[in-house]
């Protein structure tokens, strides 16, 4: 976690939002994030970020899924309680199916959902700095990050020039911090000095 | 932009060789299999008339079901399941010929329903006469036939006509609300038709002691999943010939995505039908499983299980297989093959009993699908590529998954 300085600026649609975001990537500024009301197709690409890899951890959720049932089952009916029902076979497979499938289903949701809360670092009790209070309203709100080469003023009238109102600077945490959603607006360790003042 | 379809040369030879091959098969197996090994001649048409035609159907179903759902992104291709559904009236011809000599000719073989002498012996097949006569078959097949012919002819003539219209917003909302009205009507008749009855009466009365309530399902589950593959077939046929400018891979990863849920969605009911009877184990039941499952049939049994379900499974999965034009096609072939087997399975252990190559049926199949791309290629000739007209065309062609 570390303490950074960012300039904000406000976009009132998309249209504007997503030119702006091209030129910010070719002027070379760190993009920070970019909050939108909406999912925006295509925005991910225009940012370019890489494809998640949400998917690839559900894959192997739900074989984790479909091994323990298979597993579990199997070990219950052939050895440490083999009993004979209507006459079915210890291992009778058809009967499995349908549970297999359910515990698969449900450990590539439970296990997706909280993978995709570590990504996007969303918890109850998780809190992180909001740059505007409407920047998941009806705004969108673009943050670049200010690293040693950039000059903050050079970068406010870059983000004047494509578009954004309401352009600020703000010093604020990057990482998240525990705290309750109505309170705790600061995260605990304040006197830690910016990285890249 | 080329929105107007010209038949290749080399199409055209292919469909006409295909149907050749067809026709010769047809000439061997009349003359290969006589008397007692009739049954095989006609159980190879039974099978390939029926799923065929319930294939260029499901391309019906398709436009009904995306046109009542309000979706657009299928507009920028709509003309090609359009295209396809115009081979459903000829199809439908061949299948009630054949079906009508196996009833009228008393080809008991296939339904033994048909023989009065085992009825009057057979409390079973008396009890179920009502359903399971020439008279009720005969109404029945009509009726349903002609009523797909009769609402797949509407959808595509409603089609070539509004490209005629004035492009107003008036215009744009008659045309929303007269095709979501014939949608409908068909919808229910497909639902009362390969949704319930028709596959009893066509394949599963076959098995005239025997039935399963998941039969029609199973069955439409089938044909639909193949009827998408037929679709994007010829979609990646005409994109690789430079038409359909404005289908992209996003059009095609929608249609890999409905390849692959509805690979699933028909394993669903595979198993459904076959656990409730593996799990009850009444004699009755598993009647119809025993050749299948134990008997001769068996690697086709999971063979079908590997083809249709594991192989789409694994290889559609992943983002990048359902935006390939090359992946897509292959897997297209895949399902197609795969459920014209499972079509075979389905008709050919009560019918024919063993298991033998098949040369005759694959033979008939090549003949079919020379028909079809026959057809359809002189279907897609007849009007532009792009329903110019249509609301949603904009939302399909910015369409982005």
């Amino acid at each position: 976690m570390a303490v950074k300085n960012f300039v904000v600026g406000l976009f009132d649609d998309e249209a504007v939002l997503f030119p702006a975001v091209k030129k910010v990537r070719t002027a070379g500024y760190k993009l920070h994030d970019v909050y939108t009301p909406f999912p925006v197709h295509g925005l991910d690409h225009a940012m370019g970020l890489r494809e998640s890899s949400l998917h690839t951890a559900g894959f192997i959720y739900g074989i984790t899924g479909t091994t323990t049932a298979l597993s579990f089952m199997s070990w219950v009916f052939n050895v440490d309680w083999p009993l004979n029902i209507g006459g079915k076979p210890h291992f009778p497979l058809p009967a499995f199916i349908p549970i297999t499938f359910e515990l698969t289903v449900l450990f590539a949701a439970v296990g997706m959902v909280m993978t995709f809360c570590w990504l996007c670092q969303i918890m109850p009790g998780v809190k992180k700095h909001i740059f505007h209070p409407r920047q998941t309203d009806d705004k969108f709100v673009m943050v670049i990050e200010l690293t040693e080469k950039t000059n903050a003023e050079e970068v406010k009238s870059f983000l004047q020039a494509a578009g954004a109102h309401d352009i600020n600077e703000q010093q604020a945490e990057a990482g998240w911090w525990f705290g309750r959603f109505d309170k705790d607006d600061e995260p605990y360790l304040r006197k830690v000095k910016p990285v890249n003042a | 932009m080329k929105d107007q379809f010209v038949v290749p040369a080399r199409l055209k030879k292919t469909s006409f060789v295909l149907m050749g091959v067809g026709l010769l098969t047809l000439l061997i197996g009349l003359f290969a299999f006589q008397g007692e090994n009739a049954t095989r001649f006609w159980a190879g048409l039974l099978q390939n008339s029926s799923f065929f035609l319930l294939i260029t159907l499901a391309s019906t179903f398709f436009i009904a079901a995306t046109t009542l759902a309000h979706g657009g992104w299928q507009i920028a291709f709509r003309r090609v399941p359009e295209a396809i559904s115009m081979a459903v009236p000829v199809l439908s011809g061949i299948l009630f010929v054949i079906v009508m000599i196996l009833v009228f000719g008393e080809k008991d073989s296939i339904y033994h329903w048909v023989n009065l002498h085992h009825v009057h012996e057979d409390k079973i097949l008396t009890w179920k006469s009502p359903f399971l006569s020439k008279t009720f078959f005969t109404t029945a097949t009509i009726i349903t036939l002609g009523l797909w012919i009769f609402f797949t002819l509407k959808i595509r003539k409603m089609s070539i006509e509004e490209d005629g219209w004035d492009l107003k917003p008036a215009t744009g909302k008659k045309i929303l609300w007269r095709n979501t009205v014939v949608a409908g009507g068909f919808l229910v008749v497909f639902t009362l038709s390969v949704g319930s009855t028709t596959p009893w009466l066509w394949l599963m009365s076959i098995d005239a002691h025997w039935f399963s309530t998941m039969y029609s399902w199973y069955t439409f589950a089938s044909t639909w999943v193949s009827g998408l593959s037929l679709i994007a077939l010829f979609v990646v046929y005409l994109k690789k010939h430079g038409y359909l400018t404005y289908v992209t891979e996003e059009h095609l990863h929608d249609l890999g995505k409905f390849m692959f849920a509805f690979s699933i969605f028909w394993t669903y009911l595979w198993f459904s039908q076959y656990m409730l009877i593996w799990y009850a184990n009444m004699p009755e039941e598993t009647a119809y499983f025993q050749p299948r499952v134990w008997g001769e049939w068996r690697p086709i049994f999971f063979l079908n299980l590997l083809i249709n379900f594991i192989t789409p499974l694994l290889f559609l999965m992943k983002r990048d297989t359902k935006r390939n034009y090359t992946a897509v096609v292959f897997m297209a072939f895949v399902i197609i093959a795969g459920h014209w087997m499972d079509f075979w399975q389905m008709v050919y252990p009560a019918t024919v009993k063993h298991l033998v190559f098949p040369w005759y049926e694959l033979g008939l199949g090549l003949g079919f699908v020379g028909l079809i791309i026959f057809l359809v290629s002189n279907a897609l000739t007849k009007a532009s590529l792009v329903p110019k007209n249509h609301p949603y065309l904009k939302e399909s062609i910015v369409h982005h998954t």
